[in-house]
């Protein structure tokens, strides 16, 4: 049964083509600040701009907020879905794939209307309380990815035998939760992580409409204004990505080297 | 629901208690956050400002402007979604089945999950510098064969341009979902099938795309929400000016371009009614043609 | 001429070779089986008679015919795999049916075909239902079905119960010696388990390293293995080491105790070191008469087995497992104790004789 492989080479060099010429084109074109010739002086313009400073750092801070509060909705959840609440599976299943379907300028704008400042909840009524409804709707956003990644992790483990263990040997509920379950998870929490450190740190829809100074709305505000600086951005912002996805791919391995041995 | 954990808590109270407190506060996220947010735009689409019960708000979406904007958005997440599915397919084909050096899969797998996730505004910079006015590619295609694409009425501010544009993550995207699938059909049925007297043409009309056709179909109705809902590369590129629905209810939520403030619930209304009926179409399709799936 | 002929049959992959120039000749309506253990090169023989391997070198033919270079779909074969290889997404009447609809046959036909083949396997009743609805031993009897629905010229089964659990196993393997006998089909029989080799074949070829090591009916096979890798393999034997005492009468040593073998020992010559086989079941202890070999030891171990127990006794170099029925009345011999352990002259098998 021998195939030919020219059709399976013809799809590679297609995909890397569409993968790397828009890149390498960016590249080079924020490289093209200076006239005649080529230099990193976009970067250094964009990397010394105080509001770049400013809004990505505002972005990492929720990024982390956003991984933290999806780590303590998912963990327990998955976990007690799996042991307890079996047929609650489809319900929370549907759940985490809502995101996916309900668009997320949906999701935001009930959220202006039901937490404005007349509202039984006035979030949007302070900084602070916005930023928590941001990070709410990041939440919200990377449920799909965090949920599906840590129930993914939970199936791979026996659950129930080191919950028995761990009940044997007296461990209370939360002990088991965060010294027996989480670290046998590390690796799949550690993708959800930063599978949605990838996804909220350039989010803009929410961000902009809620009106917080976040990386992405400065995306935007840069792209409106100037001509190399967002090539240099978005660079950056691939690098960021590729970093995230790096990060999981060799949590990856290491996780599969821990199990083989 | 709640009559069964009553039933339970009565018969087995203390565990049962404590797994549905570990739950609860899942629960009453989705419900704050996910589903009461939505719900009350389904629900404001149909009343009035002092709040009686109304269906104008659904008939004023009968706007030459709003219709062309949902038009416009359907047409290019259905484009992009199934030229995604199309090119993602064949590039899962080509890296499951094309016999290629080892290396290539895990490289490819690895750009399209940086790919996929590359959207937002960075991705419209990129391809603004591309395939925009003075983008490389734009510039190499002239200066060598002499061909401006601008003259050929391609632009990047258009439905072509943005689905394009678009592809950069859909097909990454259908690639690592159907990988998965393809390794799931085993070597032994077209073995099996090739010896019964199939051509391999037989094997992929009869067997392979109908087991797939749940996954197949189920990524493409992904891939569609995923471009529908999306607006921050398209309102990069091209600020307000490109008429889709994301941007048209952005503008509406920030300055009530319509004049109408709930005319945008009944906006929000339809996109959700377009995801939830896309998907209900695929979930229907999947039962009828996947009985034989457990 | 034999129906399905395989002349130095080689396959290479890369820097190895897994199968080495094999020659096998099967007549029609035989059950043959490649015996061997995982790795020997038996499934690429199998999967090189069904096409999805291309030969390296070497000739397969079919009723006369030439199929080395053929496409599986034009060799007109059935197969059974090892588990799993129904259609999923298929009824089991619709998998059964697929080969016929293939080859277009009238639906008519089909139909008939479908409804005779569902009673021959004896499920006449879950025409309708799907693969993930029936056990496994279930599903294999489908995978029969369908492999014998388009009527081919040779069966070919690749490990078909080793998925299995034990019960059904045994059920099945004589279902399907039955439908090989009534059908009279030709068939190829993959395994690495000695006792469904034994039980279902008309001969057994026992591959090693891609080389056949014997090929022969299971009497023989298991009775006069010829090499020390056959013996080992089919069976559980004992290997001692003898010196021959007297090369014409057959006379020799084990641990300084002299045995005489009734079998041939080659060209062997006096001096020479043999490798001696015996059959846990050919031996018996006490001393017995009438020219038979007895020699003394000490038991080394007992394991009692329930119906059997199985003694090992020590001569000094060479040790020999045994097994004697339970006896509720007697107990069973200590470690330590010296004991006798007859066999006749007929029981010493010589292997890897030096050939003459």
């Amino acid at each position: 049964m021998k195939e030919s492989r020219l059709f399976p080479w013809l799809g590679v060099i297609f995909g890397a083509t569409y993968f790397l010429v828009p890149l390498i084109a960016t590249f080079e074109f924020s490289l093209r600040m200076e006239r005649g010739r080529y230099s990193f002086e976009a970067y250094r313009i964009v990397l010394a701009d105080p509001y770049f400073q400013a809004s990505f750092g505002y972005s990492a801070v929720i990024a982390v907020c956003t991984i933290l509060v999806g780590i303590a909705l998912s963990v327990p959840t998955a976990y007690v879905v799996q042991l307890k609440l079996p047929r609650l599976r489809p319900v929370v299943e549907f759940i985490t794939l809502l995101p996916l379907v309900i668009p997320a300028i949906v999701i935001v704008f009930g959220y202006l209307r039901m937490y404005n400042s007349s509202s039984w909840l006035p979030l949007t009524s302070s900084a602070r309380g916005t930023d928590l409804l941001l990070t709410f709707s990041y939440v919200t956003l990377a449920l799909p990815y965090m949920y599906r990644s840590v129930d993914t992790g939970l199936r791979a483990i026996d659950v129930r035998t080191l919950t028995e263990a761990a009940q044997s040997l007296g461990s209370s509920w939360p002990r088991i939760l965060l010294t027996v379950i989480l670290p046998n998870v590390r690796v799949a929490v550690l993708s959800g992580a930063f599978l949605t450190f990838a996804i909220v740190i350039g989010e803009f829809t929410m961000a902009s409409l809620l009106n917080r100074p976040a990386f992405g709305p400065y995306l935007q505000r840069i792209g409106a204004n100037r001509a190399y600086e967002p090539a240099a951005l978005a660079i950056i912002a691939f690098a960021i990505t590729w970093a995230c996805m790096g990060l999981i791919n060799l949590f990856a391995a290491m996780g599969r080297q821990t199990q083989r041995r | 629901m709640a009559q069964s954990t009553v039933e339970i808590a009565t018969t087995k109270p203390r565990p049962m208690s404590l797994s549905w407190l570990g739950v609860m506060p899942f629960l009453i996220f989705a419900l704050m956050f996910l589903i009461l947010p939505a719900g009350y735009l389904v629900i404001g689409a149909f009343q009035t400002p002092d709040g009686s019960f109304t269906l104008q708000n659904i008939a004023n979406l009968n706007q030459p402007t709003i219709i062309r904007a949902y038009r416009m958005s359907i047409a290019i997440s259905a484009a992009s979604a199934l030229l995604g599915s199309l090119l993602g397919f064949a590039l899962a084909l080509a890296i499951v089945l094309g016999k290629l050096p080892r290396w290539v899969r895990p490289m490819l797998m690895t750009f399209s999950g940086v790919a996929s996730q590359f959207a937002g505004v960075p991705l419209a910079f990129a391809f603004l510098a591309t395939l925009g006015r003075t983008g490389l590619v734009t510039a190499l295609l002239f200066n060598i064969f002499g061909i401006n694409i601008y003259r050929y009425g391609f632009n990047l501010l258009s439905f072509s341009g943005l689905t394009i544009t678009y592809l950069y993550f859909q097909i990454p995207l259908m690639v690592l979902i159907l990988t998965p699938a393809l390794d799931g059909l085993k070597r032994e049925w077209r073995e099996a099938s090739s010896i019964l007297g199939a051509s391999t043409w037989q094997y992929w009309r009869m067997i392979a795309l109908p087991i797939l056709w749940p996954s197949l179909l189920g990524a493409f109705m992904l891939l569609f929400a995923n471009s529908f809902g999306a607006i921050a590369t398209a309102y990069a590129l091209t600020g307000s000016s490109l008429n889709i629905i994301t941007i048209l209810l952005y503008a509406q939520i920030r300055g009530d371009v319509l004049h109408d403030p709930n005319l945008g619930y009944a906006l929000a209304l339809g996109m959700i009614l377009i995801t939830g009926i896309s998907n209900g179409i695929y979930i229907w399709l999947s039962s009828r043609t996947g009985r034989w799936i457990r | 001429m034999a129906f399905l002929t395989i002349e130095k049959l080689v396959k290479t992959f890369g820097a190895q070779t897994t199968v080495k120039g094999i020659d096998l000749a099967v007549e029609r309506g035989e059950f043959v089986t490649l015996l061997g253990p995982s790795g020997c090169g038996k499934t690429t023989i199998l999967r090189m008679i069904a096409g999805f391997e291309t030969a390296t070198s070497g000739t397969i033919r079919i009723d006369g015919k030439d199929v080395t270079n053929l496409r599986p779909n034009q060799r007109h074969i059935g197969m059974v795999f090892q588990a799993y290889a129904l259609f999923p997404n298929m009824s089991v009447a619709d998998n059964i049916a697929f080969g016929l609809k293939v080859a277009r046959k009238p639906s008519a036909e089909i139909a008939a075909r479908v409804k005779e083949m569902l009673e021959l396997i004896k499920l006449p009743d879950l025409g309708d239902r799907y693969p993930y609805q029936l056990s496994g031993g279930q599903q294999q009897r489908v995978a029969l079905a369908r492999a014998l629905a388009v009527k081919p010229q040779i069966l070919l089964l690749d490990e078909p119960l080793s998925a299995l659990d034990a019960k059904i196993r045994i059920s099945l393997r004589e279902e399907i010696r039955a439908v090989q006998r009534a059908l009279g089909i030709t068939t190829i029989f993959v395994t690495h388990d000695q006792e469904e080799a034994l039980s279902m074949s008309d001969r057994i070829c026992v591959i090693n390293e891609g080389n056949i090591e014997q090929l022969g009916t299971p009497f023989e096979i298991y009775n006069y293995p010829k090499t020390r890798f056959v013996a080992s393999f089919v069976g559980t034997l004992n290997i001692l080491n003898g010196r021959v005492l007297d090369s014409t009468s057959g006379r020799l040593s084990i641990d300084d105790q002299e045995v005489i073998t009734a079998r041939g020992i080659g060209g062997a010559s006096t001096g020479d070191t043999l490798a001696l086989a015996l059959r846990p079941e050919a031996l018996s202890i006490g001393h017995a008469n009438g020219g038979s070999n007895n020699l003394t030891g000490t038991i080394d171990e007992v394991h009692f087995l329930g119906s059997v127990v199985r003694i090992r006794v020590r001569f000094k170099d060479n040790i020999v497992s045994l097994d004697t029925f339970n006896r509720p009345h007697s107990a069973p011999p200590e470690r330590g104790q010296p004991v006798t352990v007859n066999f006749t002259r007929e029981d010493i098998l010589v292997l890897d004789r030096p050939t003459i």
